[in-house]
């Protein structure tokens, strides 16, 4: 009983909360990993974007409620879904017309690219600002919990509870199901085919006959499905704040590069390799252990490795660590 | 004389815009910011050694800037002697079991052939230092922040003047420099950049939470200063004569005593404040003029070649038996060593140090579009980048609120478009940097004022 009781704690406080959190930042990493494949350059505004998508989410959502438009038991802002993709493709394709398509036909280096993203981060961030402003906002609505820790204790008898939070399990399963669509795109059509050709080699992709505007449309159409369904995601499970945001950029990129940058599946995996590694390294064991030893073994202390204050260093030293010793990353990067 | 034409303009136009921030706002407002455009000044230098000279992106310019910060705290403050009885010899020995792994490491490294068990054996060294250090610290630093942890609860630092500091700053940013260089040069421009990035994070996160070594997030205020303070100087008889000097004409207006008395100590406390800027204006102004005038040599010393010719071609440079990784590293130090002292004077003139202000936004990225603005390669240019960035990044606050009330002025005072922008008005700052960020990059790649290299 003891034995199931300490899994029970270690899924309730790790495994559901790192699936999650894995699954917003795979959504994210993902974004970076496709730009980085097909249009070459690290994206610095990848966490602004993801705001801008969830912005108007939230601003629909507070619409939809006002002229009482629901689905009952789910969140208001999964109906707001695809406005707020639709609108996230517009912005991204408008700064790609006015920013992006330049330095890409003068075949700019990456280091110009990353810079030109920089300004747009600035830009997405002041639009953001004035049209929403830099506060915190939660936009959850419907059904809070699937299975609360009182229910779970009185159907099993166990001493501990198990939780899931609605959002948890949104988050996986509409993840689940727009990555697999996306990877049956890629790998499966002749247009996702045309992508990673094109990624590969330009120029033989060119000689064969590849529209490289219609392969740079497409990228940005993903791309603004990825970066909005996570940042909507993220804001349902959390809560919206600009600035969470935009700091959110790092662990993405750390999750992006961890798992060998410009492979999406590699990309997929990272973000759970990094959630699971800030999670497991910063929680406290000690009520897991309680329940393996005798208990004159118990121990004193939290059982922490590390203090949740240390939770974005955890990622990013594991990304330096990747960085020095397989500068590839866990996959091979570079090629979809 | 002719090509310097563009230089001395547009530093002259820097100077109008700061005189008339004096004119219409107030002086003290003016000197406020032209400190600032100084330490940015110094920022900058720093930034365009790395990136003008040597083509190397360096995004982690926040974590310099917060250990130079960091070195204030260090040298100036007056050590707590409780804290050392209390815990410092805990502290002593994890430094000496640092040095120890580093050491162990190194030999496993030098004197062992790569092999499974070498690995093996260096992972033990560091799981095993891991758990010796924290077994050692943890008593150490409990002790520590239990003295008096509502003024002190830190370690001190070491009491010396605060100018030292400046100094400390640039050997800890350059130390830290040397560890991210052997770790990270050798990666391509953008992970290089992100690599910085997330390093820098990781610096600002380990200074944020270790309340021992500089109170973390609790931050250490009333540092000391190069500077006179303005108390003081509102009592001494000499500063109220200048003043009084200065202000002869307006105060023989007067002609109640009592009124003329409250004008003239008014007028003491405006003009302490300015005076105590002024002195600081001078400091920096002369930290960036011999900043200015050695990376001039430099730049046009064969060194100074070398440079750009690794820069513009590694192979080519190679091929010439230059040695890259080395000049690389060297050039990511010195440039870090200057953010360093950058951190340090701008926490001096704070007078305290805020672990939790140091975001990446404001200490990476503005700081790159100022190098990008006034133009890589160019001290002249990088300089008043950090001038006209800063001040844009100020002043645009005003400025949209201005510009706001002028365009919404037919609206109703309770329009609820023109309450939201005049609410949102701080925020285009971002606006404005971005805009002017993504023009100058697309119309003037190399800057306001660009690189020119002539051959002497």
């Amino acid at each position: 009983m003891d034995f199931i009781n300490a899994i029970v704690v270690l899924t309730n406080f790790t495994i559901i909360p790192a699936l999650a959190y894995g699954s917003q930042l795979a959504l994210g990493a993902i974004f970076v990993t496709l730009i980085y494949a097909v249009l070459r350059f690290a994206n610095f505004a990848t966490g602004d974007m993801m705001s801008f998508g969830t912005m108007f989410a939230v601003l629909l959502t507070y619409y939809f409620q006002s002229i009482g438009l629901g689905l009952g038991f789910l969140p208001t802002a999964l109906l707001t879904i695809p406005f707020a993709i639709i609108m996230m493709i517009l912005y991204m394709l408008l700064i790609d017309k006015f920013v992006f398509s330049y330095y890409r036909i003068k075949k700019s280096p990456p280091v110009q690219f990353a810079m030109v993203s920089v300004g747009v981060m600035f830009v997405t961030q002041a639009i953001i600002r004035i049209i929403i402003g830099p506060s915190d906002r939660r936009f959850l609505d419907g059904e809070k919990f699937i299975l609360k820790a009182t229910e779970f204790k009185e159907m099993t008898g166990l001493n501990e509870g198990l939780t899931l939070k609605s959002t948890q399990a949104i988050t996986i399963v509409v993840t689940l199901i727009i990555v697999s669509i996306m990877f049956w795109f890629l790998n499966k059509t002749k247009t996702g085919t045309s992508m990673r050709a094109y990624s590969d080699n330009e120029d033989l992709a060119l000689l064969s006959g590849i529209d490289p505007k219609r392969v740079v449309l497409i990228t940005w159409v993903i791309a603004g499905v990825l970066a909005t369904v996570g940042g909507i995601l993220y804001g349902l499970d959390k809560s919206y704040r600009p600035f969470v945001y935009f700091n959110n950029m790092l662990p993405i990129f750390a999750a992006a590069i961890v798992g060998g940058i410009g492979n999406p599946f590699g990309a997929f995996l990272g973000g759970y390799v990094i959630a699971f590694a800030e999670i497991l390294i910063t929680y406290a064991y000690k009520r897991f252990i309680a329940y393996l030893v005798p208990e004159s073994m118990e121990p004193d202390s939290l059982m922490q490795l590390l203090s949740t204050d240390y939770k974005f260093a955890v990622s990013f030293s594991i990304l330096v660590i990747v960085l020095l010793i397989r500068p590839s990353g866990i996959f091979k990067g570079k090629t979809i | 004389m002719r090509k310097y034409s563009n230089i001395i303009a547009a530093y002259s136009i820097m100077l109008v815009l700061i005189l008339l921030v004096g004119i219409f706002q107030s002086w003290s407002i003016a000197l406020t910011i032209l400190n600032y455009c100084l330490i940015s000044a110094v920022m900058t230098i720093g930034a365009n050694i790395q990136w003008g000279y040597a083509g190397l992106i360096n995004f982690g310019i926040m974590g310099y800037t917060a250990l130079g910060g960091l070195a204030v705290v260090l040298v100036s403050v007056d050590p707590v002697q409780q804290a050392w009885q209390a815990g410092g010899l805990n502290i002593l020995i994890c430094f000496w079991i640092i040095v120890v792994m580093v050491v162990l490491i190194r030999y496993l490294l030098k004197y062992f052939n790569k092999s499974k068990y070498r690995t093996y054996g260096i992972a033990f060294v560091i799981i095993g230092g891991i758990l010796l250090l924290r077994l050692t610290a943890t008593p150490g630093i409990e002790a520590i922040e239990a003295v008096d942890p509502a003024k002190t609860g830190f370690l001190g630092g070491m009491g010396l003047p605060v100018l030292f500091s400046w100094i400390g700053g640039a050997f800890l940013a350059g130390g830290l420099a040397f560890i991210v260089g052997k770790i990270a040069l050798g990666l391509r421009a953008d992970y290089l950049a992100i690599a910085t990035l997330l390093i820098a994070e990781i610096v600002v996160s380990i200074i944020k939470h270790e309340e021992w070594l500089a109170r973390g997030v609790k931050n250490v205020i009333g540092l000391k200063r190069p500077a006179p303070y303005e108390i003081d100087l509102q009592t001494s008889q000499w500063f109220i004569n200048l003043v009084e000097k200065f202000h002869s004409k307006k105060l023989s207006m007067i002609n109640s005593i009592t009124e003329r008395q409250d004008a003239l100590s008014q007028f003491v406390i405006d003009a302490s404040s300015v005076y105590v800027k002024l002195c600081f204006t001078g400091l920096f102004l002369s930290v960036v003029i011999v900043l200015l005038i050695v990376t001039q040599k430099a730049l046009y010393s064969p060194w100074g070649r070398k440079m750009r010719a690794i820069r513009d071609n590694e192979e080519a440079a190679s091929a010439m038996g230059k040695n890259i990784v080395k000049e690389h590293l060297f050039i990511f130090i010195l440039g870090s060593a200057i953010v360093g002292i950058a951190g340090a004077m701008m926490v001096t003139n704070d007078g305290l140090f805020t672990p939790g202000s140091y975001r990446p936004m404001r200490y990476t990225f503005v700081i790159w579009v100022m190098v990008i603005v006034g133009g890589t390669g160019n001290n002249f240019g990088a300089i008043l980048g950090g001038f006209v960035v800063w001040f844009l990044w100020v002043e645009a606050a005003p400025m949209a609120l201005f510009l706001i009330n002028l365009f919404t002025s037919h609206l109703p005072e309770t329009n609820s478009v023109r309450v939201h922008l005049i609410e949102s008005a701080p925020y285009f700052r971002f606006l404005v940097i971005g805009i002017g960020l993504l023009t100058i990059m697309r119309y003037r790649p190399k800057g306001i004022l660009p690189e020119k290299i002539e051959i002497k």
